[in-house]
């Protein structure tokens, strides 16, 4: 029978296979072995104890063929990296901006040179579509590296008083390998850090055709350098101590291992997590744009997608009509060779993968959910891949564990809802925020629920789309840092100061708890309360602490603060949403008048802080007056904190929007207690959030003293709340609290080290100030940008928008 | 009237038009699909539906980087592109001559051995239609005697529809009188940009009254509609009031046949199947005009419709360059070498 004839009656498209000749070339000159690329040579060290290497094998996820071995670095190779990088970093930090941007340039350059290289090279390795390697991955790496060229030139002049943190060590996943390598290397070099990066262990090939491209580029030694391995190697990074910043994207799981691990050692981190997006269909969208969104958000990349939408919310009238169109898009999705120019989805990273999405799935179905998959699905099961077909998993309770886990596959889990408020309250259901995608063609209802969304990306009418320019990160458990944009810069740079900061001196010890009354019958005008929901408070134990003044006499007692104080503090503060719903100019009006108020009663302040400080009156007046001029500034700053918007796209709106944490922990720190008090709480509630403070133990008076302006100042009750008592016992119980957003803690060193590790119980965003002093008098440490960045979380709106 | 009409219009003779050929014999045409009897007017039914720019755009963009077809597979497929093409002349300097050389290109679109190659035989394969002015469609019909290719013809003040509807209607009857089997309308685009649907459909669901027998194709001209819900309510409306195929543009509006717009119009296609049962025709038409083109139409054909409305009963495409550009592939897929114009037939 004739070909064509045959090819006229069936109309099938037939297969269109990429060449894999040019990566199997690549992989044969490279003696398919691989170690890793340190002080720009590669290397293969032989294991130290003289046996056999220690490696494992990459292999081709779409055939199961072994692609190359693959070394694992050591303590030595480890050791090595970092003590290169460092040594780079002395150099690479001091070169002008242009010289940076000259490298990064010439790196975006040869990964378009050699585009179809990396592209096939990706899909070999991790089994996704080389049209997806092609149309996404390798362009956003060409695209991230010149974005980065234009901030390494613009550094002097866009981050004035900022300097590079240092040496990164970088840990990324398998899932999008050299689009990952570029989001944590080009920021860092832009910046002027040096790295050492550790490619996942199922996608290691792209990072080491990436560092021949360095070498290529005349990148100067030592600035990159890639260790290979898995989790071990991994940890021999992150408890490194060579390193000033680790960013690491993957599971929320090893997140908050490395949150640990890397608590108080002083090194910044960003960690980008796991996520549950919530892809929210209302009855007013286009359904068909809805359905190809679908395919988008949960049949990209085959589902292993971090902000991949996996919860579809449809509301209940459309429901059975989207899910019929959904299942007929789905009948028509192709699976198949990775390397086919024709196909949808590839193969699933691993064995491992695949099992534990077919494991997700039972256990869905054996909860209720029903499943459909397209007819073709059972074929899938011959082929010799990890291939998974295209899932629905339908009618999902929110209590089931497809709802609520990551599944890192191409299922996505359905439910319905009823109006838009439940639609909200069904996406915040979750302990992820990493991102969100809302269909509908009503500007009011799509802007409604993307303000009222917990996540830090939230597409309109769209899913899945990534630009340098945009940044990206999560909400909640999802991590906290941004990729990508300003902020993303922001990751790798510290006010140049810190690097010059001084310990503090060990704080005064408190002295014992006693309950209340029970003094040695001195007479004392009052207690001093706690300041909870915008009352006063005895504390829960009722125990207090004497306050003494500068020479030990006591002065006045003060409640000593325990768990349920803290609880109470944090409930208040959540019910004090009238504070974040408050205009800026409303809030800017209320922080005028405090000031105003503070101005009139400026002589009790100086009389107070001269009574626990002692000096001389003229420090006391000193920090009184600093402490107003701190007020007004952030009055200054309440409505002019402004975000970014950004056309990434051609008719495409990104709006970069610094919202508030909602409900703030923030531990005072002994130094300049009314100063530092004000310089913390004040861009914090300037920016709408609501915070729960300890001030300064042993200096608590001025606290005190200054509910009494709040009260007076129409700064709504719950805004500010104020617990007494030990600093780091409070402290651990607001790291702990799981309803807590963020946390800043100036104390000491072991404190901040405390902070940072219960934090990772919620992931809840850190500032701690390592047990260093702040000169809180200087405007330049005690006031500005630096306190507005902490005090808000980016959340970046995508509006596509055309008739 | 609608009701009535639809009625009335189902007790009408099975679909297939028939043509005697030179030697007598009834030559079926190759239309064996069911006629759309149409149905009520229902705004409530579409009114509802906006359409998203950018998703439309994004799907349009991607379809073509998501599929592709190559080797034997491309070659088959471009095949059937011309088995589904209408070779087109609508000009003012169109000829009695011009349009018999049409014709001729029309009979045998590909060079005897490009298909013999393919093993293929002559007369195997022909355009779908040819497509000319009312006034050279009895020309067209005997040059095409006995081929079983249909002539069509436009009608209705092509391109703007601006006569008297008198006058439209008249043109219609003329064209069918002269033996034309199928009639591409144009619609007044005043309704739709005023939104007066129920205009739109008497004057719809008049003309397809008038074509009788002959197919009716029903050009929206998308290219002055300029949004994409527009070309949706449009597509409906047309629908309902009995359009067999729904058709792009006229080929001399600003911006004809794109992917956006016509992703819209084949899922309008899809909803009235749903609502009705009935299965509408596509053509594109102005603005494809090369190979690649083509089988971007088809992938979005197949992806959106389904293999079905690959057929030419279901799926035609407007056109008078996009032919050359085939034949130029297909001499490629044939002998490796990149072939010229000159070495193909002219229309």
């Amino acid at each position: 029978m004739n070909e064509i004839r045959d090819i006229l009656k069936s109309m099938d498209y037939g297969p269109a296979p990429e060449a894999a000749s040019l990566a199997e070339t690549w992989l044969d000159g490279h003696g398919r072995k691989f170690g890793h690329f340190i002080d720009g040579q590669f290397v293969s060290p032989p294991d130290s104890k003289g046996g056999k290497d220690k490696s494992f094998a990459s292999t081709n996820p779409a055939t199961g063929e072994k692609l190359a071995d693959i070394l694992i670095a050591g303590e030595r190779e480890v050791d090595e990296a970092a003590a290169a990088a460092s040594a780079a970093f002395r150099r690479w930090s001091r070169y002008t901006g242009t010289q940076r941007a000259r490298h990064l340039y010439a790196l975006a350059r040869l990964v378009q040179k050699h585009s179809r290289l990396l592209a096939v090279l990706e899909t070999l390795d991790n089994g996704k579509p080389i049209r997806e390697t092609r149309d996404i991955d390798v362009p956003l790496v060409a695209r991230h590296f010149y974005y980065h060229a234009g901030w390494a030139e613009l550094m002097e002049t866009e981050f004035p008083g900022y300097a590079p943190v240092g040496v990164c060590g970088q840990i990324i996943p398998w899932n999008f390998p050299l689009l990952m390598l570029a989001w944590k290397i080009a920021p860092a070099l832009a910046a002027g850090c040096t790295v050492v990066l550790k490619p996942a262990e199922y996608t290691p090939l792209t990072a080491m055709a990436f560092a021949e491209i360095c070498r290529e580029a005349g990148l100067p030694k030592g600035v990159f350098n890639v260790v290979n391995g898995a989790g071990e190697t991994g940890a021999l990074i992150t408890g490194h101590e060579g390193f000033d910043k680790i960013a690491f994207t993957g599971s929320t799981e090893v997140g908050r291992i490395i949150r640990k691990a890397t608590a108080g050692t002083g090194k910044k981190l960003s960690l980008e997590l796991g996520g549950k997006s919530p892809f929210i269909v209302f009855d007013e969208a286009d359904i068909d744009a809805a359905v190809e969104g679908v395919v988008d958000a949960i049949w990209f990349n085959q589902g292993e997608v971090c902000c991949a939408g996996s919860r579809a919310l449809v509301q209940e009238g459309i429901a059975d009509r989207f899910h019929d169109r959904l299942k007929a898009r789905m009948e028509k999705l192709r699976v198949g060779d990775p390397l086919d120019k024709a196909i949808d989805m590839g193969a699933v990273v691993d064995p491992i993968q695949l099992a534990n999405i077919e494991a997700r799935v039972a256990e869905g179905v054996k909860n209720g959910a029903t499943l459909w998959q397209p007819s073709w699905a059972a074929k899938l099961k011959s082929n010799r891949g990890c291939f998974y077909p295209p899932t629905l998993l339908a009618d999902v309770e929110p209590a089931s564990k497809v709802a609520q886990e990551e599944i890192f596959g191409p299922v996505i889990a359905s439910m319905t809802f009823r109006t838009p408020g439940e639609a909200l309250q069904l996406a915040n259901n979750s302990r992820y925020g990493l991102a969100a995608s809302v269909w509908s063609q009503s500007l009011d209802i799509a802007f409604d629920c993307a303000r009222g969304l917990k996540a830090g990306v939230v597409w309109v009418n769209s899913t899945n789309l990534f630009d340098a320019a945009a940044g990206f990160g999560g909400y909640r458990e999802s991590g906290f840092g941004r990729e990508g944009g300003k902020e993303g810069m922001m990751e790798y740079l510290v006010p140049a100061w810190t690097k010059k900061a001084k310990p503090l001196p060990p704080a005064t010890k408190l002295p014992e708890p006693l309950p209340a009354g029970a003094g040695d019958g001195h007479s004392l005008d009052r207690t001093m309360k706690m300041y909870v929901g915008g009352k006063q408070a005895r504390p829960d134990s009722g125990y207090v602490y004497p306050v003494l003044d500068a020479k030990a006499k006591l002065v006045s007692e003060a409640g000593f603060g325990n768990r349920k104080d803290i609880r109470n503090a944090v409930e208040a503060a959540h019910a004090a949403v009238g504070w974040t719903a408050m205009t800026g100019h409303g809030r800017a009006q209320v922080l005028y008048f405090l000031a105003e108020n503070f101005e009139a009663r400026k002589d009790d302040f100086i009389d107070r802080l001269h009574q626990l400080n002692g000096g001389s009156s003229d420090k006391a007046k000193r920090e009184a007056e600093a402490s107003i001029a701190r007020i007004i500034h952030y009055a200054a700053w309440a409505d002019k904190y402004d975000g970014a918007v950004r056309a990434p796209m051609a008719n495409m709106l990104s709006l970069a929007l610094n919202e508030p944490w909602d409900v703030m922990a923030i531990s005072c720190p002994d130094e300049a207690p009314l100063l530092s008090f004000v310089s913390l709480v004040m861009p914090a509630i300037a920016l709408g959030n609501r915070v729960v403070v300890t001030p300064s133990p042993t200096k608590a008076l001025v606290a005190g003293d200054f509910y009494q302006l709040l009260d007076t100042s129409d700064v709504q009750g719950g805004a500010v709340n104020i617990v007494t008592g030990d600093r780091d016992e409070l402290a651990s119980v607001m790291a702990k609290h799981d309803d807590v957003a963020c946390h800043w803690y100036f104390g000491s060193a072991a404190g901040s080290a405390m902070v940072e590790r219960e934090s990772a119980g919620n992931l809840k965003s850190t500032w701690v100030n390592n047990g260093k002093a702040r000169d809180w008098l200087d405007a330049g440490q005690g006031q500005g940008r630096e306190f507005l960045f902490h005090a808000a979380r980016i959340k970046t709106i995508w509006t596509p928008f055309g008739v | 009237m609608g009701e009535m009409r639809v009625a009335e219009k189902s007790s009408a003779k099975p679909t297939a038009t028939a043509r005697t050929a030179s030697g007598g014999e009834l030559v079926a045409l190759d239309q064996p699909h069911h006629r759309n009897e149409g149905m009520a007017l229902k705004p409530d039914l579409f009114r509802h539906v906006e359409v998203n720019l950018s998703a439309a755009q994004r799907r349009a963009t991607t379809l073509t980087t998501r599929r592709t077809v190559k080797k034997q597979w491309q070659a088959a497929w471009l095949i059937k592109a011309i088995q589904a093409i209408d070779l087109t002349t609508l000009v003012g300097d169109d000829t009695p001559g011009r349009v018999k050389r049409l014709c001729a290109k029309a009979r045998s679109p590909l060079r005897h051995d490009l298909l013999a190659a393919m093993g293929l035989e002559p007369g195997e394969v022909t355009t779908g239609a040819v497509c000319v002015y009312p006034t050279m469609v009895a020309t067209a019909v005997k040059a095409l005697d006995g081929t079983g290719i249909p002539v069509a013809s436009v009608a209705t003040g092509f391109p703007a529809g601006l006569t008297p509807l008198k006058d439209r209607l008249d043109e219609i009857r003329y064209a069918v009188g002269e033996g034309a089997d199928e009639i591409d309308i144009v619609i007044t685009r005043a309704h739709v940009l005023t939104g007066n649907w129920t205009a739109l459909y008497d004057e719809i669901a008049e003309m397809r009254e008038t074509c009788g027998a002959a197919h009716m194709k029903t050009i929206l001209a998308t290219g002055d509609l300029k949004t994409l819900t527009n070309v949706y309510h449009a597509s409906m409306v047309a629908m309902m009031a009995g359009a067999d195929f729904i058709k792009t543009s006229t080929g001399m509006e600003a911006v004809n046949a794109t992917l956006p717009v016509s992703l819209v119009m084949t899922r309008a296609i899809r909803d009235y199947l749903d609502l009705t049962g009935y299965r509408i025709g596509f053509k594109p038409a102005g603005g494809l005009r090369t190979a690649k083109d083509a089988l971007a139409w088809l992938i979005l054909m197949k992806e959106e419709l389904g293999r079905d409305w690959l057929e030419p009963d279901l799926f035609r495409i407007g056109a008078s360059s996009l032919l050359a550009d085939i034949e130029r592939q297909i001499e490629h897929y044939v002998t490796g070498r990149y072939s010229a114009a000159n070495r193909h037939a002219m229309a």
